[in-house]
């Protein structure tokens, strides 16, 4: 299907119009992305109504590469969820941009476009080099939009992504070669390599490739300190894609590559990997609380959360892998609601520091209502997207890892700790300053955020029917190793 | 048509004025708020009513209803439903019906405070997330209740946010409820691996053969949940700072409702809790050794609402109490008394207060009852329920409690006389405030003509008072939840022990307290430590806040990206080392290549 590939080319194009649109007419870039966002987004549900589709062009025939593109539930899914916080991430910063507004836009879309192939590649170079190619745009959005320690923060998390995908491109390159030495071809197609018979040794060793360029990406602690410096220092938008979406293909590569593919060394490897995880959520609930800075605050939530991805993953198990999902896009949902609170009140108050702020709730009620609506989806509060998420995980994990789970759970009460640091500092205690309170545009994007959060949170079901194949072929890979 | 198929409304209208309230924010006049606010709570307790007359004629069976479907949890999918039986019947009653009467009230208290409106949010809000605990058919809606009354408490605690003070006690109640909220969080996982399922009546009817250490575990981390919501020891701490709400705030929530949640959820699960040796002994000793130390902190209160919130507390222990001896039915019925008589103490203390222009001193107060006469006879009314005056209502339900302590293998005549020296303690804190605030010579300078009674804040105060007096002769029945009530035949100075010693506290607090002249509170050593409950807060400030405050400010950025640092330092170094060498000079590069070379020779040697 030739249309599958148009969920790549559209955004680049679209990027292109506004970056020239945007130097002819002032303003008009911010619509056209819009708009182009919401084209990309009724095609792509149109594309993924027709249920599972995909797409294989030869391309390089010498080493058997393949522009292999694969939508199924799962991936539109997520790719859908890109669009929409990539809509988000333009209206949330309407005003915000002063220089280059067309050359922002079209990193934007770029950005996206290079998301959306992560999601869709079904040929592990062309998941390398759209792992790659996301990289570019964002470190950009970084160094020419960011705050005041830019270039600190966009060649850390440069240099961060590059050495671990490095590792990842190894074993990659190792992978097709054994598929050569065991058919007589070498093959970097992901349906092809899943067939492969791997050595345990072996196994493992590709596995840890993949997983430390995933967990890189995650972040799993000790991998993470990339994160709070370029949450923090990336514009609004770019913290909200960060945060929202490319955390997510750190869990999409755990998800479609490392699982299917080494059954075996994951499940030797699981012990290792749950405890980093559990780790991850403790310690990046702790280092939460430890911040005074709002965005960085939420940078390092992102931490402990997705902790609990990596728990549920490797726990594998079919409420855990459920659970998974659920937090990945509840996820993707509150934080990037939170870092566009963040980016709403700098843009008012100029700073991001929490002893600056305090009794916002006095001038800018409806902003504290939202805002504390969304804290209290991000630590858990049943109801909302996040705590379905959490629940699954924790009650799936549990069956496989009991000690580990319990641990885990204490990131519950380290997440209210942070949560109401967060949200009482900022809103509440006596009156410091005065802010303008939302406005009619910035109430429409949160709302529409409230909104999608409890929804999730009551119907979770949609989520988890398009995800149930995955989920369903990940289990049959795993009752046919599980000892 | 049945009444029943409207269970669904009565959580429903409550949450509607809430979202109503809140989406029309500063757009409605006071009166509309305050007819939104108190009238869905009306509406609500009338629906409760008749839905309880069609219960009760339709002999008690339990009712369910599934509103959607809503986690579709692999192999174990759970619905969205309500179920109704005997317990949840009388939990909705007290919730909606002591609910209406407090938000009436409210609607007087709050008149004129500019945030009225986001008042009524959160008040309705809380009324919808308890009648969810209460009604939830399976534990994770429990769940969802248990932590949206904690986010209502957190909210209304901290009402008034301009003061530090009122935040600092919100932040601390929500978060060591939540403490108390993951150990039962926890539980539920347990309970899910063992059972397969999260519905109630799985798990509670389940003949599934499950370890005793399991079952242990996982009853031990339920009373983890409870004492958190209801103040036990040893997570109590968070409740007498919660007086810092408004005072309706403290008889909905800190009364006669969300405290008793812990309750509820024991009384729910009861059936697990029998199955497992020594729990519910454990269950007896925490609410007879709360009850008697929350007795003993109440002792030394001077600050009126704490001398309430205190009391409640030992209430609750006495609660417990009823429940670790088996006497579940006793245990409600006491809940059901105390929300009545503590309601009624709580809003005529907010009465006092507000005509003492904010004053919560008891020492400021003094000889009330010759100028608030109805006020204080109202507190008199509610203090005799609370001291088990017989005749009243909490008479009714303590006796009931402390007679099946007696005889309970659970747990005895210890605890019994733990429960009577309870009743002592009761007996001498309720006397004295009674004495302090209501005789003597009067400790302000308000004038006669300050004193204004207003209607509204006396008529929803009058079926409280009705019922804190006739409410014992409510005959509630239980039998289908917690099977045939029996009454054991006791010795009759066993009956008569808690009036002997609340007669005995009587007389003490008469020649202790009675105020001759203008008194001070005492300020020994062993009064201040009462006063600040006993030491628990000094040491879980030094166990578990100092150490994370401690942690936060040494680690703030990040032990683990020191590493990195040093990585990138120690190559940004290596470049400038090499770049040294780099410097253009032919003897450099000379000298550079020959030494090499030397080197590499004489290595080669050496090997050989």
């Amino acid at each position: 299907m030739v249309a599958l590939s148009f969920l790549i080319w559209l955004p680049l194009l679209f990027g292109v119009c506004a970056w020239y649109s945007e130097k002819k007419f002032s303003g008009s870039g911010n619509w056209i992305a819009l708009i182009s966002l919401f084209v990309l987004l009724i095609f792509s549900i149109y594309l993924g109504n027709s249920g599972t589709s995909s797409l294989s062009w030869e391309w390089f025939a010498r080493f058997n590469i393949h522009f292999a593109l694969l939508l199924d539930g799962l991936a539109l899914l997520l790719v859908t969820l890109t669009i929409v916080l990539a809509m988000l991430a333009v209206m949330v910063s309407w005003n915000d941009i002063e220089k280059h507004r067309g050359f922002f836009h079209f990193n934007l879309m770029f950005s996206v476009a290079g998301i959306i192939g992560v999601f869709l590649a079904a040929d592990l170079f062309l998941f390398f080099l759209f792992w790659e190619v996301m990289l570019l745009p964002m470190t950009a959005l970084i160094l020419i939009w960011g705050h005041e320690g830019r270039r600190y923060a966009a060649l850390k998390f440069f240099i961060f992504t590059q050495v671990s995908s490095l590792l990842m491109l190894v074993a990659i390159i190792a992978l097709a070669l054994h598929h050569q030495s065991q058919t007589g071809e070498l093959s970097f197609n992901l349906g092809q390599l899943q067939q492969l018979v791997i050595p345990d040794a072996m196994q493992f060793w590709l596995m840890l490739g993949f997983f430390i360029a995933f967990a890189v990406k995650l972040p799993m602690v000790p991998f993470h300190s990339w994160l709070p410096d370029a949450h923090t220092q990336a514009p609004t938008a770019g913290s909200v894609l960060l945060a929202g979406i490319l955390l997510k293909t750190g869990a999409y590569g755990l998800i479609r590559i490392v699982l299917p593919l080494f059954p075996s060394a994951t499940m030797e490897f699981a012990p290792i990997a749950v405890t980093l995880g559990v780790i991850s959520i403790i310690y990046g609930a702790l280092m939460a609380y430890s911040q005074t800075d709002f965005k960085r605050l939420v940078a390092y939530s992102s931490i402990s959360h997705m902790g609990f991805v990596l728990l549920a993953l490797f726990s594998w198990n079919e409420v855990a892998l459920q659970g998974a999902i659920l937090t990945i896009v509840a996820h993707g949902i509150s934080s990037a609601a939170l870092f566009s609170m963040a980016g709403l009140i700098q843009h008012r108050i100029h700073s991001r520091e929490l002893g600056n702020m305090g009794g916002m709730w006095a001038s800018a009620p409806k902003m504290a209502t939202v805002t504390l609506i969304f804290v209290m989806a991000g630590i858990g509060m049943p109801g909302m997207a996040n705590f379905n998420g959490e629940l699954f995980t924790l009650l799936g994990s549990y069956q496989q890892f009991p000690v580990q789970t319990i641990v885990a759970s204490l990131g519950i009460i380290l997440s209210a700790v942070y949560g109401l640091h967060l949200f009482q500092r900022a809103f509440q205690g006596p009156p410091n300053l005065q802010v303008t309170d939302l406005h009619f545009r910035e109430l429409v994007f949160t709302s529409l955020l409230v909104i999608a959060l409890i929804y999730f949170g009551l119907q979770p079901h949609i989520v988890l029917e398009l995800s149930s194949e995955t989920i369903s072929s990940l289990m049959q890979t795993a009752t046919e190793v599980r000892p | 048509m049945n009444m029943q198929d409207f269970l669904f409304l009565v959580p429903l209208l409550p949450l509607a004025s809430s979202l109503i309230l809140l989406l029309f924010a500063g757009r409605l006049s006071p009166l509309m708020v305050a007819l939104l606010g108190v009238g869905s709570m009306g509406l609500a307790a009338i629906l409760t009513l008749f839905i309880g007359i069609e219960f009760i004629s339709m002999e008690g069976e339990p009712f369910q209803q599934v509103l959607f479907n809503w986690l579709p949890i692999a192999g174990a999918p759970l619905n969205f439903g309500l179920y109704l039986d005997q317990l949840s019947l009388v939990m909705m009653a007290v919730i909606t019906g002591v609910g209406w009467m407090i938000h009436w009230y409210a609607a007087a208290y709050m008149f004129g405070d500019k945030d009225v409106q986001r008042f009524f949010v959160y008040m309705n809000l809380f009324v919808f997330a308890m009648l969810m605990l209460v009604l939830g058919d399976s534990l994770v809606l429990l769940y969802l209740g248990w932590e949206g009354v904690g986010l209502c408490s957190f909210l209304l605690i901290g009402f008034w946010q301009h003061k530090a003070d009122n935040v600092i006690a919100s932040k601390k109640a929500f978060i060591v409820t939540r403490v108390g909220d993951t150990a039962m969080m926890i539980g539920l996982l347990i309970l899910f691996s063992e059972y397969g399922s999260l519905h109630i009546s799985t798990i509670v009817e389940s003949t599934a053969q499950i370890s005793q250490s399991n079952l242990w575990l996982a009853c031990i981390l339920l009373v983890g949940g409870a004492v958190g919501k209801s103040a036990q020891l040893p997570l109590q701490t968070w409740l007498p700072d919660a007086m810092a709400g408004p005072t309706p705030v403290s008889a909905l929530i800190h009364a006669a409702t969300m405290v008793t949640a812990g309750v509820y959820l024991i009384a729910r699960m009861h059936p697990l809790f029998l199955q497992v040796e020594g729990i519910l002994n454990l269950v007896a000793w925490i609410g007879g050794l709360t009850l008697v130390l929350a007795g003993v902190a109440a002792l030394a209160q001077s600050d009126i609402k704490r001398i309430l919130a205190y009391s409640t507390m030992s209430q609750i222990g006495y609660m417990f109490l009823g429940l670790g001896a088996l006497a579940f039915d006793a245990a409600i019925f006491h809940l059901m008394t105390h929300a009545f008589f503590k309601a009624l103490l709580f809003l005529t203390a907010g009465s006092i207060i507000l005509k003492m222009h904010h004053q919560q001193d008891i020492f400021k107060m003094g000889g009330l009852f010759k100028s608030l006469p109805l006020t204080s006879t109202f507190l008199l009314i509610g203090l005799l329920a609370l001291v088990a005056f017989p005749g009243s209502s909490g008479f009714f339900s303590k006796e009931a409690i402390l007679a099946a302590t007696y005889g309970a293998h659970t747990a005895g005549p210890t605890l019994w006389w733990i429960g009577v020296l309870g009743a002592f303690l009761t007996s001498i804190y309720s006397f004295r405030l009674l004495f302090i605030v209501c005789f003597g010579p009067a400790n302000h300078d308000l004038k006669e003509a300050d004193y204004k009674p207003t209607s509204q804040l006396v008529v929803p105060l009058l079926p409280l008072v009705t019922l804190a007096v006739i409410g014992g002769f409510i005959s509630l029945d239980f039998s289908l939840v917690f099977g045939p009530a029996h009454h054991p035949h006791l010795p009759l100075w066993i009956e008569w022990m808690p009036v002997a010693v609340a007669l005995l506290g009587f007389i003490l607090a008469w020649v202790l307290y009675f105020p001759r002249s203008s008194k001070q509170a005492s300020n020994g050593v062993i009064s201040r430590f009462c006063r600040d409950g006993l030491g628990f807060d000094w040491l879980y400030e030094h166990i578990f806040t100092k150490p994370l405050q401690l942690f936060a400010r040494i680690n703030k950025s990040d032990a683990i990206d020191h590493f990195y640092h040093f990585v990138g330092w120690f190559n940004f170094s290596l470049n400038e080392i090499l770049v040294i060498s780099q410097n253009g000079k032919l003897r450099w590069y000379l000298f550079g290549t020959l030494a090499g070379c030397a080197l590499m020779l004489g290595g080669l040697l050496w090997w050989r």
